[in-house]
């Protein structure tokens, strides 16, 4: 079977004609295979959807409980048949619960990533490199101006500036699904041992990442705190109310920004950010060339993001690779911003 | 170079002025001479290599990268230090001995003294040895592109504050100083004396003017103010004083303080009076002042030919008298300086200078009227060369920068159109990897029927928010990509209406549409309004008509 027509990019998503499912789909379908809880690949409304436990978690913590007609929790390594096709779920090493989705027909396998980084992240299950025929590829930061560094020496740079500004709140803005966390994570590695406050918007998520065993310290929201006691610590945001009145709360405030744009420094002046943190949850160049090569495939698939520049590395290297134009996820984090500021509205 | 590298980027990413001032001073105060007297010149733009061009620059990355992939980052980027600081490979072969990364006097100094040749090899030595920071911060200053926020203005403001100096001292000494400025850092530390300034024609900080707005009238009383076209031609201090020797020296300077004499040959003679004039460089045909149009053809030769002198003569004409010889003048009231400047003129009595006429009015609305028919008002043939009118108080002081209150400048009101985006492309700078310049067009009646052309292109007019709002639009309706260009929907029900403002307009064998338009942005975004509705082709033609018929009736008067 040719792997176009395994899978194949319709309006609504990812489609799997043999086995009649969507992947991440942007519209309603009968049934949904989804990667990760983002709100952009993880939408409410379809009939069945099948994801790993915590993604369902996640779901449902956005949407309610009756987010879908059905839900059926997979795990890690458990293989699911559909017809003549099986999938399998993979860790991804994106956030809690992200999964790329091994899809297999006959002797094909073709290996969905969803959204996904090689790099280590001590809230969620490490990415597995996945020996595929096919790679589906994201390419968020798929440009060679894109190198992330160490994660752990940007929070390092934060812990500094905390210290060098005792009378100064920190305000950092990270999505609140994932970023959140592996910051607080990083700065409890780096020996930072002060409560950490969190806005309203990122509190249910955090919480149920500590039910799920990740130790994140102690957190308190930064709702009600008097201004003068924020003087010198640290509060995590969605990266909107950085920028909005809900500052005014803070002394003298610090905006940081954790995410893989901050490499670009005209991205963080257009957020008016004052120290940039480049942590990402997203592959970066050199983690995006080098998963490709490592899971074997002859073929790569390349969507949302810089697609462009990834095809012609691919095609560089002698790999068959071609854009798939999937409307919906061209811009993620974007997205998750939007839906968070949605969300911050219902809260405010 | 790290250390001021640092400097660099944090000054990026500080939007606060007293913030910048104090990174600043604490940077001079921190780094010895003589590296901060190279960073003080970097800043204020005192140094230039001839030789890194960005063409090197791009040959330096492309022999190291994928030029396909340098091409798509720059354009990611949008700037070509950073994009080939983030992109620069780690160095092949670690050395044994890891030099040291170079100091910023190592590079200013090599860089002077280094050929042609040599250059590539040592700038690549030097990326390989410096961190991204580093990488980006020398490629700016060897490119000599630091956009970085800072004025010239505020850099010498931090380094006065050193010395607890007022920055207008430093300001008055500064054309006669040279990098490193070990003398004025002497100076401001107390540890020698003052720097003289020897230039016999320097340069004086220029003084500006806000843009009113329609709420400042209520607050103002016309009596104390007068008024004056405002020119849209290039402002300018000619400058003329004897040097030690008696002789007569002349300088034009630009508003920022850049010496452009060389550039004027034709005008310098005119000036042969010992004075400051602040004035408006034109061009002047047979008594008429020619539109910015014209005047930008004779701007930017680097040689001056007999004829380009012949065909624009330029005209200087003069507003203010800043010196009249030995005297600064610059402490008395403008009433008074305009006086000194209209003997100043007639003594001169230079058919290349004249006098900026002043507009007689009683009241705000007289002045309206003025500003909305300058050629009726007493601009007469010279009116297609007003932008506006000026208006400055009587009894302000020449005071440098931008002083609350004292000039204001009232433009004339732009021409408005409904256009419809068309394509979007992304910004550079500030406004790179958004959706910031698009192309929009107006509707004709084509082969196919009704159908959009293209009219122009804008940048800027539109807020930080409104930039978000058409950026995610754009995302949203890419119908096409070409390379850097975003095709975006543009249908009669379906697409984004944006109100452009723009200056006038110039027939054009560049545009499809036969026009181009002065001065264009995006004044306001109709969402309320379906593209159908947009304006057409035929208003903006009925609007070039009208603007050449005065042309043609105005130069008859002549």
């Amino acid at each position: 079977m040719r792997p176009q027509d395994i899978l194949t990019p319709v309006p609504a998503g990812l489609f799997c004609k043999p086995g009649n499912f969507h992947i991440d789909p942007v519209r309603p379908v009968e049934r949904a295979v989804i990667t990760h809880g983002h709100s952009d690949h993880a939408r409410a409304g379809h009939g069945a959807v099948l994801a790993t436990r915590e993604t369902l978690d996640i779901m449902r913590l956005r949407y309610g409980e009756n987010f879908a007609r059905q839900t059926q929790a997979v795990g890690y390594g458990e293989e699911i048949r559909f017809g003549d096709v099986t999938i399998k779920f993979h860790p991804a090493g994106h956030v809690l619960g992200s999964a790329q989705i091994a899809v297999t027909a006959k002797d094909t396998c073709i290996v969905a990533s969803g959204d996904y980084k090689d790099v280590r992240d001590p809230t969620c299950a490490p990415f597995e490199v996945v020996p595929c025929d096919v790679f589906i590829t994201e390419a968020t930061f798929g440009l060679p101006v894109f190198r992330h560094g160490d994660a752990a020496d940007e929070v390092k740079k934060l812990l500094a500036s905390v210290a060098l500004f005792p009378e100064r709140a920190h305000l950092v803005g990270a999505y609140s699904l994932g970023k959140a966390q592996r910051v607080i994570a990083l700065s409890r590695e780096a020996g930072y041992d002060a409560p950490i406050y969190l806005h309203g918007a990122m509190e249910k998520i955090t919480h149920y990442y500590e039910s799920r065993g990740i130790p994140l310290g102690e957190l308190r929201p930064a709702r009600g705190v008097k201004k003068a006691d924020l003087a010198g610590t640290i509060t995590l945001a969605p990266p909107t109310a950085t920028s909005d009145i809900w500052t005014r709360h803070f002394p003298d405030p610090v905006t940081a920004f954790a995410s893989g744009w901050m490499r670009v420094r005209a991205r963080a002046r257009q957020r008016g950010v004052e120290l940039p943190l480049v942590i990402s949850d997203h592959a970066d160049w050199d983690g995006l060339t080098a998963t490709i090569e490592a899971t074997g495939a002859r073929e790569v698939w390349v969507t949302h993001g810089q697609e462009d520049a990834l095809v012609h590395w691919c095609q560089s290297k002698g790999l068959a690779a071609r854009p798939l134009d999937l409307v919906g996820y061209g811009d993620e984090e974007e997205s998750e911003t939007v839906a968070k500021a949605e969300e911050e509205g219902e809260e405010a | 170079m790290n250390r001021f590298a640092e400097l660099l980027n944090r000054l990026g990413y500080e939007s606060g002025r007293n913030n910048k001032l104090r990174l600043l001073e604490a940077y001079f105060r921190e780094v010895g001479d003589p590296d901060r007297g190279y960073a003080l010149a970097a800043l204020t733009g005192a140094l230039s290599f001839k030789h890194a061009k960005p063409g090197l620059i791009r040959d330096l990355i492309n022999d190291r990268a994928d030029p396909v992939l340098f091409g798509l980052s720059y354009d990611y980027v949008g700037d070509l230090s950073e994009t080939v600081a983030l992109m620069w490979p780690k160095a092949a072969s670690p050395l044994a001995h890891n030099p040291p990364p170079p100091t910023l006097t190592e590079v200013v100094t090599t860089l002077r003294t280094l050929g042609k040749m040599e250059l590539p090899k040592q700038l690549a030595r030097w990326l390989d040895e410096l961190d991204e920071t580093g990488r980006w911060a020398l490629l700016k200053l060897v490119t000599g592109a630091m956009r970085i926020g800072i004025s010239s203005r505020l850099a010498k403001t931090a380094a006065a504050a050193l010395g607890n100096k007022d920055p207008h001292e430093v300001e008055l000494i500064w054309p006669g100083l040279t990098p490193p400025y070990v003398e004025l850092f002497a100076w401001l530390e107390g540890r020698g004396d003052k720097p003289v300034n020897l230039d016999p024609a320097p340069f004086r900080p220029v003084m500006l003017a806000h843009a009113i707005e329609d709420s400042d009238f209520a607050s103002l009383d016309s009596a104390d103010y007068v008024a004056e076209w405002k020119w849209d031609g290039i402002r300018v201090q000619a400058v003329a004083g004897r040097d030690t020797r008696g002789h007569l020296q002349v300088r034009l300077y630009s508003r920022t303080g850049e010496d452009i004499t060389r550039s004027f040959p034709d005008l310098t003679p005119s000036l042969h009076l010992p004075g400051a004039i602040d004035g408006e460089l034109l061009v002047v045909r047979e008594g008429r002042v020619q539109s910015f149009n014209v005047l930008q053809q004779r701007l930017n030769r680097k040689v001056v030919s007999p004829k380009l002198a012949k065909d624009f003569p330029m005209h200087l004409r003069a507003y203010d008298l800043l010196g009249d010889d030995e005297n600064d003048l610059r402490e008395l009231p403008f009433a008074e300086r305009r006086e000194r400047l209209e003997a100043f003129v007639k003594q001169l009595d230079d058919p290349r200078i004249d006098l900026s006429s002043t507009i007689a009015f009683e009241s705000w609305d007289a002045l309206r009227e003025a500003r909305a028919d300058p050629a009726s008002a007493g601009a007469g043939g010279d009116a297609e060369a007003v932008e506006g009118v000026m208006l400055k108080r009587r009894d302000a002081p020449y005071l440098p920068g931008r002083p609350k209150g004292q000039w204001w400048k009232w433009k004339r009101d732009p021409h408005i159109i409904d256009a419809v985006l068309m394509y979007a492309q992304r910004g550079h700078g500030k406004r790179s990897s958004y959706y910031s310049d698009y192309t929009f067009g107006v509707w004709t009646t084509g082969e196919d029927g009704e159908q959009l052309v293209p009219v122009g292109k804008a940048y800027f007019g539109f807020t930080d928010e409104e930039l978000l709002q058409i950026d995610r639009f754009v995302r949203r309706n890419t119908t096409e990509k070409f390379g850097p260009v975003r095709h975006v929907v543009h249908e009669p029900e379906q697409g984004l209406v944006l109100e452009v403002a723009f200056e006038g307009l110039q027939r054009s064998t560049r545009h499809k549409s036969g026009i181009a338009m002065r001065f264009p942005r995006v004044s306001r975004l109709r969402w309320d309004k379906p593209p159908r509705d947009a304006d057409r082709l035929e208003t903006l033609e009925k609007l070039l008509k009208a603007d050449t018929a005065k042309d043609l009736v105005t130069s008859g008067d002549h």
